[in-house]
């Protein structure tokens, strides 16, 4: 299993990667290389040129500035997983990173990789669907260009950037400082692509106080990440409960979920409604804590 | 006309200085061109670990890193873990003494990672220690001699006076 012949490319600038990307055919860009090289040792992807990223130092770093944290797209996972930083404004970042494959993919995987690989199950690309809000920065030889993750999140595997344009940087802005938030799965083994996944981030009013804020997001049940908005609705306004979390669990509907060899729709379905109450009840608790330590 | 490139690299702390296929991976790299082939090759798509080497001291697949994007890096392999050809270092001892390792085959990747792990993390828990290893299979032991193995390292190491040293070589 060798990856087939190409040509290896190495620009030190974005300028450069997107000059090569817009006249070179057949050509496929590399970040960490988790995902796209066991593609290429299998030959499933057989691109011609290859124009690998990882020698362009301003596109990785992370920065907090106006009420959001911005990440370059060649972060790395680990990075993520160790900033103090992130776990300071972002916490739910590193709670899903514990999920993202294992320590020695997480030392080489991006944050831009994995958005780009747009794997229905992916913890990185749920944890920013979870984030209303969220802006991702594209560039091309035509220009900048600033996405949505509606604009974003196309279908099953495949994202919205034209073939010319390269993701450089993804931006969340902040929830509150004593938010709560949750990322919990179901995987047959330890890092491996989960059966359902949910993001769970929510705001109270206070110590024991109503639910004023509250966003959802599901992945690995439908093709790409879903918002359950009827469970989101029926948080609002309301004190945490084990109650409370059934009813707005069993809200959250998958009329489009996955059927696979392995496992039916109807249980990704069920693992979903568990999935969410276990997660809110989680963000819930650590809300609270976050209140009794202020 | 095979893309090529000349790199250059820090193996174990010796310089080697290659002309390579730009498609080469760094695993087969290790193993064909400097001969290293303590660096075991599993899956070749990133599943099975056994490849791990230490990239500028970080823990990486090496099926699934070319060669040339290893220029100018300083890797680490199974091979330079022993301070002597008839020596063994603290960890490797421990998986001798607690026989966590059967066929073999999975051993190299599982000490890189561990070495990696045991740097950064002097008091490991079992937990701790399983979570480091879930990147790395092993067919024959079933774990618990590896876990315990690795325990015993890190014991081994604190009564040392610290894995930095013992295991930085």
């Amino acid at each position: 299993m060798k990856p087939a012949p190409f040509t290896y490319h190495d620009p030190r600038t974005v300028e450069e990667a997107v000059g090569l990307l817009a006249s070179l055919d057949n050509a496929r860009v590399l970040a960490g290389g988790q995902s796209l090289m066991p593609m290429m040792n299998f030959r499933y992807a057989q691109p011609d040129h290859l124009i690998d990223l990882n020698r362009i130092a301003a596109m990785s770093g992370i920065s907090v500035d106006k009420g959001a944290i911005a990440f370059g797209a060649m972060t790395r996972q680990r990075e993520i997983e160790f900033s103090p930083q992130v776990s300071e404004v972002c916490p739910i970042l590193q709670a899903a990173l514990v999920h993202v494959g294992h320590r020695q993919t997480r030392n080489r995987g991006t944050i831009g990789g994995s958005l780009c690989h747009f794997d229905p199950s992916a913890e990185l690309v749920n944890c920013v669907c979870v984030h209303d809000g969220a802006v991702l920065k594209a560039r091309s030889k035509r220009g900048e260009r600033t996405l949505t993750m509606s604009d974003f999140a196309v279908g099953y595997m495949t994202h919205g950037l034209a073939p010319d344009e390269i993701l450089c940087s993804i931006s969340l802005p902040l929830w509150s400082p004593r938010h709560g938030y949750a990322y919990v799965e179901v995987a047959r083994r330890r890092g491996d692509f989960a059966i359902a996944g949910v993001a769970a981030l929510i705001e109270t009013e206070g110590r024991g106080g109503a639910i004023k804020r509250a966003s959802l997001s599901v992945a690995g049940v439908c093709q790409t990440p879903v918002r359950p908005r009827a469970a989101e609705a029926a948080l609002l306004g309301e004190r945490p409960s084990q109650e409370l979390f059934e009813a707005a669990a069993s809200a959250g509907e998958f009329p489009e979920a996955l059927s696979d060899a392995y496992v039916s729709a109807d249980y990704r379905r069920h693992v979903a409604q568990v999935l969410i109450r276990r997660a809110l009840s989680a963000a819930a608790e650590k809300a609270e804590e976050r209140w009794a330590d202020a | 006309m095979p893309d090529r490139r000349r790199i250059s690299v820090l193996v174990n702390g010796a310089g080697y200085e290659r002309e390579v296929e730009t498609r080469l991976t760094l695993a087969d790299f290790l193993r064909h061109d400097l001969r290293l082939t303590g660096t075991h090759v599993g899956c070749e798509h990133g599943v099975c670990g056994a490849c791990t080497v230490l990239l500028d001291g970080l823990s990486v697949r090496s099926c699934l890193m070319l060669a040339v994007q290893a220029d100018g890096c300083s890797i680490e392999t199974v091979e330079g873990l022993a301070p002597a050809p008839d020596q063994l270092n603290l960890l490797q001892q421990a998986f001798m003494k607690r026989h966590a390792l059967q066929c073999g085959f999975c051993t190299p990747g599982m000490l890189m990672t561990l070495t990696e792990y045991l740097r950064a993390e002097p008091n490991p828990t079992e937990e701790g220690v399983r979570e480091a290893l879930s990147g790395n299979i092993c067919r024959c032991t079933g774990y618990q001699a590896i876990v315990a193995a690795a325990l015993d390292a890190a014991a081994a190491l604190r009564e040392q006076g610290g894995a930095r040293e013992e295991l930085a070589k």
